[in-house]
């Protein structure tokens, strides 16, 4: 007999992985599911690889500290040691594709940032799918639980076929930071839609001051989640179902026209070259009135030794656009590499990397933000939880109404770079049609190179 | 001769031993030399006519790489770019190298430590010295807008400037590299003889006549090593640029070591960044023959 709570949770997960995937009818037709039968009377035990080793390839960052801290407590918990290694962002991206083309990898668990490696990944079936692995009770810690899984983490996880190619960690929605002190000051109201946004940048910019109006990203590449996010607000979207590009449409236009006025206009002087570290310092330094980024930065804004407007920050929800109100997801996570010997231990250690110890400790270190929504509460019932409860309301409200913030393609390097420097143009004063115009031609033909079969 | 004849008989196969024991000298010269420069040299030049993107399979394309990077406009304004960086890296350094080499021949007090204090900055690691500059540029926090305002100048938006973005990375170069070209210079001038000062001396010359007249001719083939060595070092210069302005703002100052990066190392179009090499080290090869026929030509003047 199978006891029965066990029942429900794999129902729960069935439903909840059919909700993810668009075309998850085959989801029954997975050999795991005919395990899930055969193996029903066995019981999950961490211990089952005892004295195996796997290598795991991390992403030098707070959480990647964070989990590699506490990796004596799996090896402690499941007898599988971990040889991990920790690489800057940029590099790990580039050793994982040359690795993985390589046909044999060093590592058999890998991080990945879901905007950049989720396509690139997918296309090359580069990742194990952990459907078989779920199904089976063997496998499966009866605490995985992916209904506490945010359901943007989850569409992030999973493919439109159903497959389950990686777990979520970490979520960075976009959110707007703001200074209460200079909206008080001018009697302004935090905005809702994107004409009282425009406006209060417009009310708050005051240049003899130095103060500017709106603060974010002007620095080719790392400026396109800005447009993005007006531009999903608008109801633009990337790619249509035909492959082509969606970026020179009306919505793209006026969402990059938003952008050109509240960076060119309301921005300080320079801010083409601006990065999110340019636009943190001018924040923190009280100069600026909204910043918008993603949501990982409440730990410098409160910290006193580095912030002069401690207490004075604002976390708001991305402002609704005439079509929609979205926040621009960006979302980082952990699969297993398909040509891994390992992938039972692997496996393992994804479901110990993703489970509620871990994901709280991520939120109580200030690390990120969990994709889990019970961490929320296991954080602030601690009472050395420093973050303001208005950063996790905001966070829990943007994570409801986020998409992601770039298109799921192979280039995607190259559609920021490209329109990247389309946007950091407009900032100089070009003309935000011509240039996506231009941006749009130029990137098409990469799009159908890359994207083809 | 009777005896040493039979001796002389075998020469033939001597001089083969012989040979084949240099061969054995040379070969692993030739293995390094083949492995480390020409196999891979070779191989760039076979991949720069395939179509390649990793994680894609190879297409043979022939010389259509090439094609499209004559009518790449973003190509051929990095090379642009090259130049007017590379022609402003070499000149500046030149002339206040030479300067700074003039003056610090001359004795005064405390010479041999301001000296050593001169040539510090060539110390210092590029990366480092890209990431402190990026400070003094950034138009609200950066020094160096302070110190433009306290003599009442405006405020310069430096490498945020599409316009001013190339010479202020120049001004990190000059800053980074005059004291090379000092080196260099001041060598050259503690080698040159007295007796072409003294006789013009006593022909009346002037102290500008003796620089423009004599110092100057015989400094020239110490000028071109200068020269050669910062137009290698300007034409190569990547990590600067990279740090500081990452090509930007847009492409204003992307050369052809930034776009070759992005391409091989961001976009992973092997193929065509491989036809970029290619085109690079051309360019390359032409102005080192152009800089050699001026060295040759400072011979004989």
């Amino acid at each position: 007999m199978t006891d029965r709570s066990r029942d429900d949770h794999t129902d729960a997960l069935r439903r909840r992985l059919l909700q993810a995937g668009a075309g998850a009818a085959a989801l029954g037709a997975v050999p795991g599911a005919s395990l899930l039968g055969a193996q029903a009377q066995g019981t999950f035990d961490w211990k089952r690889f005892k004295g195996e080793k796997i290598e795991v390839l991390l992403v030098k960052s707070p959480r990647g500290d964070l989990l590699s801290k506490y990796h004596k407590e799996f090896e402690d918990m499941t007898g599988i040691e971990v040889g991990s290694e920790m690489v800057p962002e940029q590099q790990q991206r580039q050793k994982a594709v040359i690795e993985f083309n390589s046909g044999n990898p060093s590592f058999d668990v890998i991080a990945l940032s879901y905007h950049v490696q989720k396509r690139q990944f997918a296309k090359n079936n580069w990742l194990t799918d952990l459907r078989p692995m779920i199904n089976d009770r063997m496998m499966a810690d009866p605490n995985l639980d992916f209904a506490d899984f945010a359901q943007g983490g989850l569409n992030y996880a999973v493919e439109s076929d159903g497959r389950v190619m990686s777990l979520p960690l970490n979520l960075d929605p976009w959110v707007v930071y703001y200074n209460k002190e200079l909206f008080a000051a001018k009697g302004v109201a935090f905005p809702k839609t994107f004409p009282q946004m425009i406006d209060a940048a417009a009310k708050l910019n005051d240049t003899g001051k130095g103060v500017s109006g709106f603060v974010g990203r002007g620095l080719k590449n790392a400026n396109v989640p800005v447009w993005t996010s007006f531009l999903l607000g608008y109801g633009g979207g990337f790619v249509d179902k035909g492959g082509k590009l969606m970026t020179d449409s009306s919505e793209a236009i006026e969402s990059a026209k938003m952008y050109q006025t509240l960076l060119g206009k309301y921005g300080p002087q320079g801010v083409a070259g601006y990065n999110w570290n340019e636009a943190q310092s001018l924040f923190l330094q009280g100069k600026a009135a909204m910043w918008l980024d993603g949501i990982g930065f409440a730990q410098p804004l409160e910290d006193p030794t580095k912030s002069r407007i401690v207490g004075k920050v604002g976390y708001g929800v991305m402002p609704a656009g005439p079509k929609q109100q979205v926040s621009a997801l960006f979302a980082d996570g952990e699969g297993i590499s398909t040509f891994s010997k390992k992938k039972g231990p692997a496996w393992f250690y994804l479901q110990w990397a993703s489970n509620k110890a871990n994901q709280t400790r991520m939120l109580q270190a200030a690390a990120g933000a969990p994709v889990r929504t019970s961490a929320y509460a296991a954080a602030q019932a601690s009472s050395d939880f420093k973050s303001p409860k208005e950063w996790v309301e905001c966070m829990l409200a943007s994570a409801k109404i986020a998409q992601p913030g770039l298109p799921i393609i192979a280039a995607v390097t190259e559609f920021r770079d490209t329109f990247g420097i389309a946007l950091t143009n407009m900032i100089n004063g070009a003309d935000p049609a011509a240039e996506l115009k231009r941006a749009t031609a130029e990137f098409q033909p990469v799009l159908d190179k890359t994207e083809k079969a | 001769m009777h005896a040493a004849a039979p001796t002389h008989v075998p020469r033939p196969g001597f001089l083969a031993r012989r040979r084949r024991s240099y061969l054995l000298f040379v070969a692993p010269a030739l293995v390094v030399v083949g492995a480390v420069i020409i196999f891979p040299w070779a191989f760039t030049v076979w991949m720069s006519a395939f179509d390649w993107k990793i994680g894609s399979v190879a297409h043979f394309v022939g010389f259509d790489n090439y094609t499209q990077l004559a009518t790449n406009k973003r190509f051929l304004e990095s090379i642009l770019h090259t130049f007017y960086f590379t022609l402003l890296a070499v000149i500046f350094p030149l002339i206040l190298g030479t300067i700074a080499a003039l003056i610090f021949h001359r004795e005064f007090p405390l010479r041999g430590m301001l000296r050593s204090i001169f040539t510090m900055p060539m110390m210092a690691t590029p990366v480092a010295v890209a990431l402190v500059w990026t400070m003094m540029f950034h138009p609200q926090q950066g020094v160096l807008n302070y110190l433009l305002s306290l003599v009442g100048l405006p405020p310069s938006l430096w490498v945020y400037s599409p316009t001013w973005v190339i010479p202020s990375l120049v001004l990190v170069e000059i800053w980074h590299w005059t004291p090379l070209i000092m080196l260099i210079v001041l060598g050259g001038l503690a080698a040159l003889p007295t007796e072409p000062y003294e006789s013009a001396r006593l022909d009346g010359a002037s102290e500008w006549q003796l620089f423009r007249y004599i110092t100057l001719p015989l400094l020239a083939p110490f000028l071109i090593v200068a020269a050669v060595i910062r137009t290698i070092d300007a034409l190569k210069a990547f990590d600067t640029i990279y740090v500081i302005s990452q090509g930007g703002p847009g492409t204003a100052s992307e050369t052809i070591n930034l776009y070759l990066y992005l391409q091989a190392f961001a976009f992973y179009n092997v193929g065509n960044a491989s036809a970029v090499v290619v085109v690079f080290f051309v360019i390359i090869l032409a102005l080192a023959l152009l800089l050699l026929h001026v060295r040759e030509k400072a011979k004989w003047t």
